[in-house]
């Protein structure tokens, strides 16, 4: 390597330390050198790739009944596949008619909590993390009565309204896949809603994101929803008059 | 007439202002007639497919019944449009800025073409650069929205392209032959030496001359005012002739504004619905008084010509804003999003932008849809007199990518488009989408053969910017003490 280039690869190596951002990427004219051009094909292609893989229900819910120790229900929006989903956000707050009914049959009194697990935008968010993040959570909700844990697929945010109501939970978490970026593909949400019922806002939920390997872990992840859920409890609400309050106990 | 169509309008009307009358509008095509209630259905039908109107339910139920309402609004007065609103005067103050502030004398010049003819006369000789620029308060966004809903691609690039809307701070952006850039060096925790790392990697590669613009993660006047004097500090340092902006909510720009804050361009989102600002915090007093204060502080240089910078704010709007906050009346998406520049152009803004693929496939499902919904907005923009940009962009759950993003910059290039995006390698690691890079900025204008801002140029070619570079070896002592 020579001088000039030595010198020129010391300073993006500094740069790049600055900021997670693509920055001091070279010119071949005034275009992006193949490797780098090559290297953003690939994490949009782990994006695409995760936002359009099918979440394999079969393996998840046997995972995740070993963990709780009890049955778990699979479910369905009304979203058929994928291409639906993506363009038709309502059908995919809804369960489909054989869910709805498979909720109905199953009178189990009114309940604590409902879990649901929901592929959203990244089924690789749910595969990755939804099954430790409970591992962290479950041993907390020790005394809370939890409604069988649910996983549907092709699920928005808003299905766990209708879930939870259907259920007569008192409170309800959704884990769901996140929008992927460029540099995270598997990014996993958890969402606090309490009285969930259809028509509740986004503005009515608790959100903690960017649950992922580079980002918030399980322990500490699992440590927040609880404080949501129990003062949720206590408060008798979820949404920005809670997050606000939050804040102040935090800084306080 | 139009082959075997044949078009009627039925229902009385009066051209007087502030009325709100609708009227059905109908179409033949073979043996099917097809029947519009009103304007605002007439102008969703006319509206090629995208998603976010078949979500809202407001889209044509076949290609010919699509085809069909074209065919029923190319035949409509314009004059039609000032006696029937898309949202009632009564209950919008989007709708009575339009009504109340429609320059009567302007339109007198189109006052009896239709639809059609309108769309024939802004492609022919007869529609001047100087004829265009008259015409713009003259025409209401609906208007807008109508003819470019029978425009093709090279249609909205074509008429486009005769249209120049100037304005100037420090920089003169929107000249023939220029092509400006937003430098947009996010960070997701809003580090100061990350953001500017990414500015130098910005400015080395020519971008900037159209605004230095942080989307903050954090919403609040500390970090607001801190970023603003990171920019202010490394612009006088080296002389560069950029303004700066911090993308918070308005209120907070205020806030740090009155607390002595370097504020250059003042930034709002905005829509065309007075429901959907409501959703995003804002009204048009809100934003008349930052106008003022904005405006007061007299920030702005003299630019190359020797006018004074007087335009200070910056707007961003997209197709499905409305919607997204359940805020869209039934309107389609792209007329909503043409009402929005009328709230724009209430305050001769510096720089105005389409965020056109941020919103999602819900809206706009995938590159073919985003290109011409990109298109369209900076042709509506345009002739409703705004200094049009656009943020080339997509999300990862969109069917798009980048093949699709280098059509629609190099299609907008060619329209004439005022400034695009600069993210450092197309990549926001904040706000998580794919926008156009430094290079992207640079491919275009040698491929186009267009020019930064005569001032950034300027500073390009000078003694500043070599300063710039060589104590660019150590980005960490850049930053303000």
């Amino acid at each position: 390597m020579s001088e000039i280039a030595a010198a020129a690869a010391s300073w993006v190596a500094r740069l790049r330390a600055l900021t997670p951002a693509r920055v001091g990427l070279g010119r071949t004219g005034v275009s992006q050198r193949t490797s780098d051009l090559l290297q953003f094909q690939r994490a949009h292609a782990q994006a695409r790739d995760a936002v359009h893989a099918r979440l394999e229900t079969a393996a998840l819910s046997a995972a995740i009944g070993a963990i709780s120790g009890d049955d778990v229900m699979r479910l369905n929006s009304m979203a058929a596949d994928r291409r639906v989903y993506l363009q038709r956000p309502d059908l995919g707050r809804r369960l489909d008619e054989r869910s709805a009914a498979a909720l109905a049959d199953l009178q189990i009194g009114r309940c604590d909590l409902s879990l649901i697990v929901a592929d959203g935008l990244s089924a690789l968010a749910v595969e990755r993390h939804a099954t430790p993040l409970l591992e962290s959570l479950l041993p907390w909700l020790e005394g809370w009565r939890l409604a069988p844990i649910c996983i549907v697929e092709q699920g928005r945010v808003a299905i766990g309204d209708e879930i939870g109501a259907a259920l007569g939970a008192q409170l309800c978490v959704v884990l769901i896949g996140e929008r992927p970026g460029l540099s995270s593909p598997d990014s996993l949400g958890a969402y606090v809603t309490w009285e969930p019922r259809p028509g509740r806002m986004d503005a009515e939920r608790n959100c903690i994101s960017n649950i992922r390997s580079e980002g918030l872990g399980y322990a500490e992840a699992a440590a927040q929803l609880v404080f949501y859920l129990s003062e949720a409890r206590r408060r008798k609400l979820t949404g920005i008059a809670l997050k606000e309050e939050s804040h102040l106990i935090e800084e306080g | 007439m139009h082959g075997d169509s044949n078009v009627s309008f039925c229902g009385a009307s009066r051209f007087g202002y502030a009325k709100s009358t609708p009227m059905a509008f109908a179409s033949t095509i073979g043996n099917t007639r097809y029947t519009f209630e009103s304007l605002r259905e007439l102008l969703a039908k006319a509206t090629p497919l995208r998603s976010g109107d078949v979500l809202a339910g407001v889209a044509a139920g076949s290609a010919e019944e699509r085809v069909a309402a074209q065919f029923a609004l190319a035949d409509l007065p314009l004059v039609h449009f000032l006696s029937e609103q898309v949202i009632p005067y009564e209950q919008d103050e989007v709708t009575r800025l339009i009504v109340d502030t429609h320059n009567a004398g302007a339109f007198a010049p189109v006052r009896s073409l239709t639809v059609g003819e309108l769309r024939d006369w802004l492609l022919s000789d007869d529609a001047t650069p100087e004829r265009l620029a008259e015409l713009a308060s003259g025409l209401t966004p609906e208007m807008a929205a109508a003819v470019s809903k029978l425009m093709r691609v090279q249609d909205l690039i074509a008429a486009a392209a005769k249209i120049r809307v100037v304005t100037r701070f420090r920089t003169t952006v929107g000249l023939a032959g220029r092509l400006s850039a937003r430098l947009q060096p996010n960070h997701p925790t809003d580090d100061a030496m990350g953001i500017a790392a990414s500015i130098l990697d910005g400015l080395l590669l020519g971008s900037g001359d159209a605004v230095i613009g942080i989307n903050p993660a954090g919403d609040n006047v500390v970090a607001t005012t801190r970023l603003l004097r990171l920019i202010d500090a490394l612009r006088q340092r080296f002389h560069i002739p950029v303004q700066s902006c911090v993308l918070a909510h308005i209120t907070t720009q205020m806030a740090a504004l009155e607390a002595g804050a370097p504020v250059d361009l003042i930034f709002q989102s905005i829509a065309g619905t007075e429901a959907a600002n409501r959703s995003f915090g804002v009204s048009l007093s809100l934003l008349t008084e930052a106008h003022e204060a904005g405006k007061e502080l007299r920030r702005g240089a003299h630019c190359a010509d020797s006018i004074m910078g007087t335009n200070v704010m910056y707007f961003e709007t997209g197709q499905g804003s409305a919607l997204s906050a359940n805020a869209h009346h039934g309107v389609d998406q792209q007329t909503l999003e043409a009402r929005a520049y009328a709230v724009a152009r209430h305050f001769d803004p510096m720089l105005v932008n389409t965020v056109v693929g941020f919103i999602g496939p819900e809206y706009l499902y995938d590159g073919k849809q985003i290109v011409r919904a990109g298109l369209e907005d900076h042709f509506c923009g345009k002739l409703l007199g705004l200094p049009m940009g656009c943020d080339v962009c997509y999300t990862n759950h969109a069917e798009a990518d980048q093949d699709d993003m280098d059509t629609l910059l190099t299609l907008l290039g060619a329209a004439g488009v005022n400034y695009i995006m600069g993210v450092p390698g197309a990549d926001d690691v904040m706000l998580n989408y794919q926008s156009t890079s430094f290079h992207d900025a640079l491919y275009v204008r040698k491929v186009l053969g267009l020019r930064p801002a005569p001032e950034f140029e300027a500073w390009l070619a000078g003694d500043e910017f070599r300063r710039l570079r060589l104590e660019a070896n150590h980005p960490e002592k850049l930053l303000p003490v």
